[in-house]
Formats: structure tokens, C-alpha cells, sequence
């Protein structure tokens, strides 16, 4: 008989990724236990190269490249399903959103690129508002991704419906707030940063 | 003469207006003061809690801290994205002291955690059953809705602490109370695609198509909503969504709001039934 035991392997969880994400967030990865519910119940999944379990798994497993480069945070529509029915407290949208913060920082790209496009062009918009302003938020877009017939039909319906405003609704002498707190914002993280 | 502040958002100011002149009409009829905060700005929505923790709770809390300046205790918050991120920033702070000390100094103002956020329905669910009956003008028992809330009113439960997280019920005994033939159905809480809208369409388009398919199933000739992202899915996308799909609808989405006012007798008109992209008119022959 030979000695099984010499060949059996144990993965070891490499705690780097794992710790980024704690101290972003706050949140113990390593309590998953795999019953993958949170992967059951995503609305999502079907649009994602790995599953949210699969997810957290190679978070645990710190496989830093395969999680920044993975599409499933950015196929992620932020529903909550995941972290209602985690049995073991796991806040998986909120890792979901912290992998796209760190890839970002990480400087990988989005392999979902009209995604990141749309997050930044929403950003600036409001940065330059301080509302939401539907049209110029879809131009930039547009700049952004080269589809200007992209719904264009349901925009020139939409339009005539009176619910795309021509002109931005302004913060009444507030624009400045929203720039203050953006840039208020970009400077404390570059603190965190150092 | 109640009285509440007032944050409507970028949505009820755009593409959900009917939301805000149907919210704004029944208010009214139930003499509820609605007082707007004074330069709110945007909440950040999906875009800033995808990119930065600190701007997404930055923006909601500035909100807040506007709303207490103006000396507003009771805030409503009916888009049911706004009234998440307002939560979940809430959450934030409470969990963590030294970011609550950071987002001070970000938006540059006190912030003393004094304003209480509700959602409209739950402050039509609070009335008095009576109250509403004796107001209600219009039969709306024609008027076959099932009720759809969507993802961020109830989930995750810890944070909304707003009914029923898997299967509500404040929408359905509201739109009864109106008078409403209320149906039971399987899709309440399911996932709409929300932001996707404009990027991953296709998503969008299977999701609601599930939505609408079970809504028809079940015999219904509405969709109530209390979302303008639930809204805009599925309304100004169902024309595209029964072409890929090869079916018919023609299921109207309205606000809840919307069927109130219809049953307090307010014009159609005045509730924005004319901005919606698939056509009221069927639903609104139900009314008698
Ligand atoms: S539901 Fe929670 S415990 Fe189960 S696999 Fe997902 S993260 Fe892990
Ligand atoms: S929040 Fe994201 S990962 Fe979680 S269930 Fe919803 S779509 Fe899936």
C-alpha cells in the first residue's frame, strides 16, 4: 500500500487580497463557508465568467489577478440579493463594489469597459451639476464609448414625452458643493493612499 | 396638517416627474406639507458607491446635513435608490466613528444624525384605513395590479428595516385600500437590472422580461412601482422587449402614486399619465 497521505495538497490562503478588503471595508471574507447561496440567488450570475462564490473563493484563495481581471464585480447590478441570504454575514455586494474600486486603483481595466465608461461620465456630471443631467450624462457617454445610435429612438421618444430635460436641473447655488466634495473626497483619499 | 421635508432626487425631476407630480397631487388631497430641501444635490446613486466608498456616503450625508439645517426631522425619500444610499450611508457612519469624523470635514458641515428617513409608503401604509377609504372617489376594483418593489426598498433587511424583505406587503395593502383588485405574484423583490439600463441592455431586457411575463401570467393589467429605475425598465423598454422576445404586453407601469390619485379622483393628466411610453389609456377605462 502506498502512502496517500505524502500526495494530498492543501491550498493556503494567501491573506493579502483578503486583507486589502478588510481594511477597506471591514469585512471577514473568510467566513464563507461555500454554501454558494449568494451565487443561487444572483440575478446576475448567468452574465458573469466567475460565479459570486467562485468569487469569494479566489478572494480567499488570494488570487488578486484573476479577481481584478474577472467580469463578475462589473456584471454585478448591486441588487443585495447575495447579502440578504449569506448564512454567514459575508457583505458580497459590497465586496462586489470594493474589487471594482481596487482593480481601478490597481490600474486594471474594466473588462466591462461601457460600464466603468458609464460610472465616470454619471461622476463628472454630477462633479459639474450637482445633479443628474440625463442628456449631457448620455453625451458623454457617447463620447465615451463611440455609440451614438445606441437608443437613440427610445431617447427621441422619451424626449418628446417631456422626460429627458434639455437643461440641467442645477443645485440652486450649490454646484459648488458637490465640486467641494469631490475634491474634498479625491484628497483624503490620496492621504489613505500615503 | 402634516408635514414632512421633501428629497426628491434627480429622477422625480426628469425621467420619473410623474412620480413627483403624482406623489406631490395625493399629498395634497390628504393636506400633507411637503417641504423640499433647500440645494439638495444628487445622491451619488449606483455610479459613486461603484467607484468610492467615501463619495458615496459624502453625498447622501451632505443631503441630510442640509435637510437638519432646515430644521427637517421626517425626511421622504420616494426613489427607492436615493432611500437606499441614504440607509446604507447611515449604516456607514454608524459602524465606523473615524469615517464619520472624515465625512464631516468632507462636506464641511455639522452633521448630528437627527433626520429620520421614510419612504411614501410608508407613510400611506401608517394612515388610517378609514381615513383613505373616506377620500377614495373613483372605483378602481376594474384595475388588476400586482405590486412591484423591486431590490433596494427591502434588501439587505438590516439596513432598510423596511417590511417584509423576501415577499411585502405595505404597496399591496395601500393599492387595497384604494380600492385596488390586488394579485399575488412571484416577482416583488426580483432584480430589474436596474443601472444596466444603458449599458448592459441586453440584461435589462431579460430580466424585466421575466417581470412582465409573470405580472401577465397572473392575470394583471398593471404594474405598480415605487421606483423610477423599476419604472424606466420597464416601461420605456417593454416595446423593445416584446420584439426580442416575440410577445405582447402591453402592461402599463404606473406609480403607485399614480393609482392612488386615480382613486381620489384626481385628472389623469395631473398624475403625468400622458408621459408613459406604453399607452395608460386601457388601465384608465378601468376607472369608474
Ligand atoms: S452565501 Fe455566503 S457563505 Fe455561502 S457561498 Fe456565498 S458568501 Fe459564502
Ligand atoms: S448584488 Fe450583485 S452579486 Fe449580489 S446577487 Fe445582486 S447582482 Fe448578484
Amino acid at each position: 500500500m502506498t502512502d496517500q497521505t505524502a500526495t494530498v495538497k492543501t491550498i493556503i490562503p494567501s491573506g493579502d487580497l483578503l486583507k486589502e478588503i478588510e481594511k477597506e471595508i471591514g469585512v471577514n471574507v473568510n467566513t464563507c463557508y461555500q454554501c454558494r447561496k449568494c451565487s443561487a440567488g444572483c440575478p446576475m450570475s448567468w452574465a458573469m465568467d466567475y460565479t459570486p462564490a467562485q468569487l469569494i473563493h479566489a478572494i480567499r484563495l488570494g488570487q488578486s489577478a484573476l479577481v481584478f481581471n474577472s467580469k463578475t464585480m462589473w456584471m454585478c447590478s448591486a441588487c443585495q440579493t447575495c447579502t440578504t441570504r449569506c448564512p454567514q454575514d459575508v457583505d458580497i455586494a459590497r465586496i462586489m463594489d470594493t474589487c471594482k474600486i481596487l482593480a481601478i486603483k490597481q490600474g486594471f481595466s474594466s473588462p466591462v469597459p461601457r460600464v466603468h465608461k458609464f460610472n465616470k461620465a454619471a461622476l463628472r456630471n454630477i462633479k459639474w451639476f450637482g445633479r443628474m443631467y440625463e442628456l449631457g450624462m448620455i453625451g458623454d457617454l457617447k463620447m465615451r464609448t463611440f455609440e451614438f445610435f445606441k437608443d437613440a429612438g427610445m431617447g427621441i421618444k422619451m424626449f418628446f414625452k417631456g422626460k429627458l430635460n434639455v437643461f440641467p436641473s442645477i443645485s440652486p447655488s450649490r454646484t459648488s458643493t458637490t465640486w467641494k466634495i469631490f475634491s474634498n473626497v479625491a484628497k483624503k483619499e490620496k492621504e489613505h493612499r500615503a | 396638517m402634516t408635514r414632512y421635508g421633501y428629497y426628491p432626487g434627480c429622477s422625480l425631476h426628469s425621467t420619473g416627474a410623474e412620480y413627483d407630480h403624482s406623489f406631490k397631487a395625493v399629498c395634497n388631497s390628504f393636506k400633507i406639507e411637503l417641504e423640499e430641501v433647500p440645494g439638495w444635490v444628487c445622491c451619488g446613486t449606483s455610479p459613486a458607491h461603484a467607484s468610492s466608498h467615501l463619495l458615496a456616503t459624502a453625498l447622501p450625508i451632505k443631503n441630510l446635513a442640509l435637510a437638519e439645517y432646515a430644521g427637517i426631522n421626517e425626511l421622504v425619500v420616494p426613489c427607492a435608490a436615493c432611500f437606499s444610499r441614504f440607509k446604507m450611508s447611515l449604516r456607514e457612519l454608524s459602524e465606523n466613528e473615524k469615517l464619520s469624523e472624515e465625512i464631516k470635514e468632507i462636506i464641511g458641515s455639522a452633521f448630528q444624525n437627527k433626520v429620520k428617513i421614510i419612504h411614501p409608503l410608508e407613510v400611506f401604509d401608517k394612515m388610517e384605513e378609514k381615513n383613505i377609504k373616506d377620500a377614495v372617489k373613483k372605483n378602481l376594483s376594474g384595475m388588476k395590479v400586482v405590486c412591484y418593489y423591486g431590490c433596494l426598498l427591502t434588501r439587505p433587511p438590516k439596513v432598510m428595516q423596511f417590511d417584509n424583505v423576501e415577499y411585502p406587503m405595505s404597496m399591496d395593502r395601500v393599492m387595497q385600500k384604494c380600492g385596488a383588485t390586488v394579485l399575488d405574484w412571484s416577482y416583488k423583490t426580483d432584480c430589474c437590472g436596474a443601472t444596466f439600463s444603458l449599458t448592459e441592455t441586453d440584461a435589462v431586457l431579460k430580466l424585466t422580461n421575466k417581470i412582465l411575463e409573470n405580472a401577465k401570467a397572473v392575470g394583471a393589467n398593471a404594474i405598480a412601482v415605487a421606483c423610477p429605475l423599476c419604472h424606466a425598465n420597464l416601461d420605456t423598454r417593454q416595446a423593445e422587449i416584446e420584439e426580442k422576445y416575440q410577445t405582447q404586453y402591453g402592461l402599463p407601469i404606473l406609480y403607485f402614486t399614480q393609482i392612488m390619485g386615480l382613486a381620489l379622483g384626481i385628472e389623469p393628466k395631473e398624475l403625468g399619465m400622458k408621459k408613459h411610453l406604453v399607452p395608460t389609456e386601457p388601465v384608465l377605462a378601468a376607472v369608474k
